[in-house]
């Protein structure tokens, strides 16, 4: 019985991705012979997403904290248009470009938090704000999108760490080794410190206790408010990191970089079992979350339905699947 | 004694006004008119011209902010009962614009291609057909959010991601236009009357809501679900219906909205069309006064912080601001408004008014 009811939050949820998402990648080995069996094929998910992955830890720590933060797709914009305006017009040091990222994230994080943990205003509606104002001033730093042309960014940008082992051979018959780019080595940095910091700091399980409960949270003596503004302080510093990986992927300065991340973020999030209301989630849940997005979206691609369109319609289609799972899930629990 | 009785009754019917909801939108109407004033009273000239098809029409600035601020509105009445209600926000309302206007120009096309000739159907039968599907959309977000308890914003994130992309798969990513001035009617001008039609439709609209918060308990059984919902059911309301209904009945708006949008443009564009405008529905509701959280709620209000927000739009492009950078300054008044009605400064200010209140006093 205590078994059962252990199963039944955060870890059911959690074990239904992780089935899913091998569920999904066999079946596309086995059906969609195109690629999938190759290793490559699999780090070309981890390289293309290692942005997102960083992006959705954020999320899933604001939403943990029982908050949401949809601005961070408009601050990977902001971010990746003032690195790319102070790499290529100002010729500026690749180093400072990184602070310039950093501080970029965790001012949005900073005034968010402030604005959600010290004022009480609705998480939704000042990020939202967030979000149309990064959008906002990006527009204003630059219109028109342009390529990087940095000599240091270039070598950064273009760096392929070899996985040994891992390598196939192509049709020609010449092997081709396997890699991965600066940005997964950054992301999955960042998936096992934030695992830690969940797991096994004060201030992890300060922010399940905030989002499980504010009133018990407040009477164990766990200061409320800071919890809420460090983790949207956090949060801002990864999409900063996220941000200037992005970055490094495009290799640009757009308008729309970094569109429609806010809801991949939150889509994977769900996806890995991190509830909506707060309290519970779970890093490792999360890296699946993007992983199985991802797949998802190459098998698709893969089998015919090439169309832009489909991408929005798989993943809505994904996250209302996901949603509707927690929403029973969670009156399961309650009835219980 | 009779001056000092005077005295609190002009301080009493000023605090009644404060209180007013209305106030509000009102005082940021009264700012908006004495900015533009200030730089320059042409701003608000109304001319009578003839416009290219040889029609008089009346034009200037108030004309147009009325005009452009219709769909909004519309918009507005169904997102103030969502919020009423539900206590959350649909942002879906733009991509499920695109995703009606698809559907009416869908329809209009027929078989004919995707640059008919002639409509391929009556106009009324696309727009009842653009109105079924955005009410069955509503009722997508409505199910999300009454039956499977989801936030109503994370419920309508879904349509938010998807919508565009329906919206283009519906006319399988083809641009349609509409040659026919009668279809153009809608959202621009008929032949005889000086006033853009959208205004017409708009107030109709308002009129067909006034008289249903007067005749019908539809109200009074928002706000009371959205102020207590377990009360509401004890007392026999049936909340989860109630909060249906209101995501049906937005998106109802929403499909008149999109008519008047792809009638004013004779086409689509997925992408673009009534972009960002979820963003401005919510700011209409809040600059109405209404609690975000749900509950009480005044339409009036909220209509007429559509028209201000409008307002402001054109202010701004008035000052130059590129529509591309016009997000960037409604953040900021969107914050401006959140963190002057946010209860803890409510709280903070009030009490430091008091206190300086008994200084005075103590002074005096």
């Amino acid at each position: 019985m205590k078994n059962k009811k252990k199963l039944s939050d955060s870890n059911l949820l959690l074990l239904i991705t992780i089935v899913i998402f091998f569920a999904m990648y066999i079946g596309a080995i086995l059906f969609l012979k195109g690629g999938f069996l190759r290793p490559q094929a699999f780090l070309n998910i981890l390289n293309s997403n290692a942005a997102l992955i960083i992006l959705a830890c954020g999320m899933s720590l604001v939403m943990i904290t029982g908050g949401i933060d949809i601005s961070l797709g408009g601050q990977m914009a902001l971010i990746s248009m003032c690195c790319a305006v102070y790499l290529d017009e100002m010729g500026g040091n690749i180093f400072v470009s990184i602070l310039i990222a950093l501080a970029i994230g965790m001012a949005f994080g900073g005034v968010i938090g402030f604005l959600v943990a010290y004022l009480d205003i609705q998480p939704f509606i000042v990020s939202l704000a967030g979000m149309f104002f990064a959008r906002g001033m990006t527009t204003i730093v630059r219109t028109a999108p342009f390529n990087v042309a940095n000599e240091a960014f270039t070598k950064l940008k273009n760096t392929r760490i070899i996985v040994p082992g891992l390598g196939s051979v192509n049709r020609k018959g010449i092997y081709v080794d396997a890699y991965i780019e600066i940005g997964v080595i950054v992301a999955l940095l960042v998936v096992v410190l934030m695992f830690i910091l969940l797991k096994w700091t004060k201030l992890g399980r300060a922010f399940y206790a905030v989002g499980g409960n504010k009133q018990s949270a407040l009477m164990l003596g766990i200061n409320v408010k800071r919890t809420k503004f460090l983790a949207h302080l956090l949060c801002g510093l990864l999409a900063g990191i996220g941000g200037y990986v992005l970055f490094m992927i495009r290799g640009s300065g757009s308008v729309a970089n970094g569109s429609g991340f806010e809801m991949d973020a939150i889509a994977s999030s769900i996806i890995g079992g991190t509830l909506l209301t707060g309290g519970v989630g779970n890093i490792i849940g999360t890296l699946f979350g993007v992983l199985s997005l991802s797949t998802i979206q190459n098998i698709v691609s893969s089998a015919g339905f090439d169309e832009a369109w489909w991408i929005g319609i798989t993943t809505a289609g994904m996250l209302c699947l996901f949603l509707v799972i927690q929403s029973i899930v969670m009156s399961r629990k309650k009835s219980s | 004694m009779s001056d000092t009785k005077k005295k609190t009754d002009a301080a009493g019917l000023l605090t009644r006004l404060v209180r007013n909801q209305i106030f509000i939108p009102l005082a940021a109407l009264l700012l908006l008119v004495i900015v533009n004033l200030i730089a320059g009273p042409s701003f608000f000239k109304i001319s009578l011209g003839t416009n290219n098809a040889g029609n008089m029409i009346l034009s200037g600035y108030p004309i147009t902010i009325l005009d452009f601020g219709s769909e909004l509105a519309i918009l507005a009445i169904g997102m103030t009962l969502v919020t009423a209600a539900s206590g959350g926000q649909d942002i879906s309302v733009g991509a499920a614009m695109a995703i009606a206007g698809s559907v009416i120009l869908r329809v209009l096309c027929g078989n004919a291609g995707s640059h008919p000739e002639t409509m391929q159907a009556p106009i009324i039968v696309a727009f009842l057909i653009g109105c079924v599907v955005a009410m069955l959309f509503g009722a997508f977000n409505g199910i999300l959010v009454a039956y499977f308890h989801i936030q109503p914003m994370v419920a309508t994130l879904i349509l938010y991601t998807a919508g565009r992309s329906i919206a283009a798969w519906i006319n399988n990513n083809e641009l349609p236009i509409i040659s026919e001035p009668e279809f153009g009617y809608f959202g621009g001008f008929i032949p005889g009357i000086p006033i853009p039609t959208p205004i017409f439709i708009a107030a109709a609209c308002m009129i067909v809501m006034a008289l249903v918060l007067k005749f019908t308990t539809l109200g009074l059984y928002t706000q009371s679900v959205g102020i207590n919902e377990k009360s509401a059911r004890l007392n026999g309301l049936n909340p989860t219906f109630i909060k249906f209904l209101s995501f049906v009945i937005l998106g109802l708006c929403v499909a008149v909205a999109g008519f008047i949008k792809v009638s004013r443009l004779s086409t689509i564009n997925y992408s673009v069309i009534a972009k960002d405008i979820e963003m401005d529905a919510i700011l209409a509701v809040a600059l109405g006064g209404n609690a975000l959280s749900g509950g009480k709620f005044s339409m009036v209000a909220s209509i007429l912080g559509a028209y201000v927000i409008q307002f402001l739009t054109q202010t701004l492009y008035r000052f130059k601001v590129s529509s591309d950078a016009l997000p960037a300054y409604k953040a900021v008044v969107v914050i401006v408004l959140v963190v002057a009605s946010a209860p803890t400064v409510r709280e903070k200010l009030s009490s430091m008014w008091k206190s300086r209140k008994a200084h005075t006093k103590e002074v005096g």
